[in-house]
């Protein structure tokens, strides 16, 4: 099937407050990001669902900020579903960011007007 | 299943050609484009109008083929100016090799030209922000070569030290080479106190940000040994594209340079200890380990040690970027072309104080995106073929 448009959907949801996600229920594949195809399999089917938010992160950096602004996290966390996103570990100083620590998803405002998914680390939550 | 060797030894490079490396100020892209591609004609001993196959990338002309097919005043038979990102000229020599083998052309210029130092004042990327990574906001590109970074020191044990090896290395060569743009000394502990950009990767573990251009020409073997310069043979050229974003690579310590490599070898008939001379595309300092240890030369999370031992300086084992890389040489942006420019001048025995003796086999490596496109070419001295 044709999916709805995978880009919009997936921001109109972090916009409404949900982390939502395709998932295929033929190959029972999670995708991000979002697509008309999964990659790989080739799925169509994908509906949206809501993951468990859930991840552990897999590679970690700190952008340095010429002072006062701030040194930032960017890192790309493993979902438990499997799929891998860039995201921000906040909560936490940057460079106290681990590959393996596990983080929760939470919604926050990103600097474009709109919400953006970041992560915490589990035990803070 | 074929290995593609069909084309082995088909086609060589007859011309090469740098110019304006380092600052050029005044110059445009196209200008400087142009005139390196002007003198690697002149050294293959032809003219422009003998060309008729233009392969090209400038920085922000996306068309740029048709704008320098204009600028020359020619009317070449096939221009190409598709792009992956710095290893684009690798799929030209691709195209190039199997239009000239099938006689639909006979010259081929592959030219580069950017001012991005002078010019633009900082790294020019072609790459479109993913909708999906900007609201992020990584400096990209070095995020995501430190992510991947951050991923081998993980599970290898890399460590910052071997990191800035790789640039003290490239520097070493750098010294020996006068068109390099950064020169003098560089110790580990230099390197290591440079200022962090995207942690582990500091300035030194950074390619320059220069001005620059280069340029190659090939023909058929049959027409090559004619020309002014010994022919360098094109003994196997492979491509392979794994993803864009850093976060869609499957694990960030193995790049597509295993399949580039491995194909290009079988292509070649020739293994990793055939080799003379490597020159590889160092944006960061994390890329000449991967390489090393995705193409074969050593294993896989023993790049660093084996660079931290002196195997790839001046007198090591295994020569690497003689030039001085594009860390320490020149790096305008889409350094690509110019491991191949490296790779044919030591051929040439061209190389002067920087000459490995005798050097009969060079592998070069391109690097497209953010370890998205890799790409390898391996050429030899005329018997070789």
């Amino acid at each position: 099937m044709t999916q709805e448009a995978p880009t919009a959907t997936y921001f109109r949801h972090l916009t409404e407050g949900r982390f939502m996600l395709q998932h295929s229920p033929s190959t029972d594949e999670w995708v991000y990001y979002p697509r008309m195809i999964a990659p790989k399999t080739g799925a169509t089917d994908m509906e949206w669902a809501a993951p468990s938010g859930l991840g552990t992160v897999y590679a970690t950096t700190v952008k340095r900020m010429r002072p006062p602004a701030a040194d930032v996290n960017i890192a790309i966390v493993e979902l438990d579903e499997g799929p891998r996103m860039m995201t921000h570990v906040q909560g936490i100083a940057p460079e106290a960011v681990r590959i393996g620590m596990r983080v929760r998803a939470c919604i926050v405002d990103g600097p474009d007007d709109a919400k953006i998914l970041v992560f915490e680390p589990e035990t803070a939550a | 299943m074929s290995v593609g060797n069909n084309l082995r030894g088909k086609t060589a490079f007859v011309g090469a050609a740098t110019f304006g490396c380092g600052e050029a100020p005044g110059y445009t892209a196209m200008e400087l484009a142009a005139e390196a591609g002007r003198l690697a004609v002149e050294d293959a001993g032809l003219s422009l109008s003998q060309i008729d196959g233009l392969f090209i990338c400038l920085p922000a002309d996306f068309l740029s083929g048709l704008s320098i097919a204009e600028y020359y005043g020619i009317r070449p038979k096939m221009t190409n100016n598709s792009r992956t990102g710095g290893s684009a000229f690798f799929g030209h020599v691709e195209w190039a090799a199997l239009a000239l083998d099938a006689g639909l052309i006979d010259y081929a210029l592959i030219v580069y030209g950017s001012n991005q130092r002078t010019g633009a004042g900082k790294l020019v990327s072609a790459q479109a922000p993913s909708v999906f990574e900007h609201p992020y906001r990584p400096n990209n590109p070095v995020a995501s070569y430190a992510l991947a970074a951050s991923r081998h020191m993980h599970v290898y044990g890399t460590t910052p030290e071997q990191l800035a090896s790789v640039a003290v290395s490239a520097r070493q060569w750098a010294n020996l080479n006068p068109e390099a743009f950064r020169q003098g000394p560089l110790s580990i502990d230099d390197a290591l106190s440079t200022r962090l950009i995207a942690d582990p990767l500091r300035v030194a573990d950074c390619c320059l940000v220069t001005d620059g251009a280069a340029a190659v020409v090939m023909t058929r073997a049959d027409r090559a040994k004619d020309l002014r310069k010994p022919p360098i043979s094109l003994l196997g050229v492979a491509s392979a594209t794994w993803h864009s974003e850093i976060s869609q690579l499957d694990d960030l310590t193995v790049t597509a340079a295993t399949e580039s490599g491995a194909r290009a070898f079988a292509q070649a008939g020739l293994t990793v200890a055939d080799v003379d001379v490597v020159n590889v595309y160092d944006a960061f300092t994390i890329n000449t380990i991967l390489f090393l240890e995705d193409l074969g030369f050593c294993r896989k999370g023993e790049g660093g040690p084996f660079i931290a031992s002196g195997a790839i300086s001046p007198g090591g084992t295994l020569p690497v970027n003689t030039n001085g890389g594009g860390l320490s040489f020149c790096h305008p942006g889409m350094y690509g072309l110019f491991t191949m420019v490296e790779s044919i001048r030591q051929l040439r025995n061209e190389a002067g104080a920087r000459q490995i003796a005798g050097a009969e086999i060079a592998l070069a490596h391109g690097n497209g995106g953010t370890l998205s496109s890799q790409a390898t070419c391996l050429m030899g001295v005329a018997h070789t073929v």
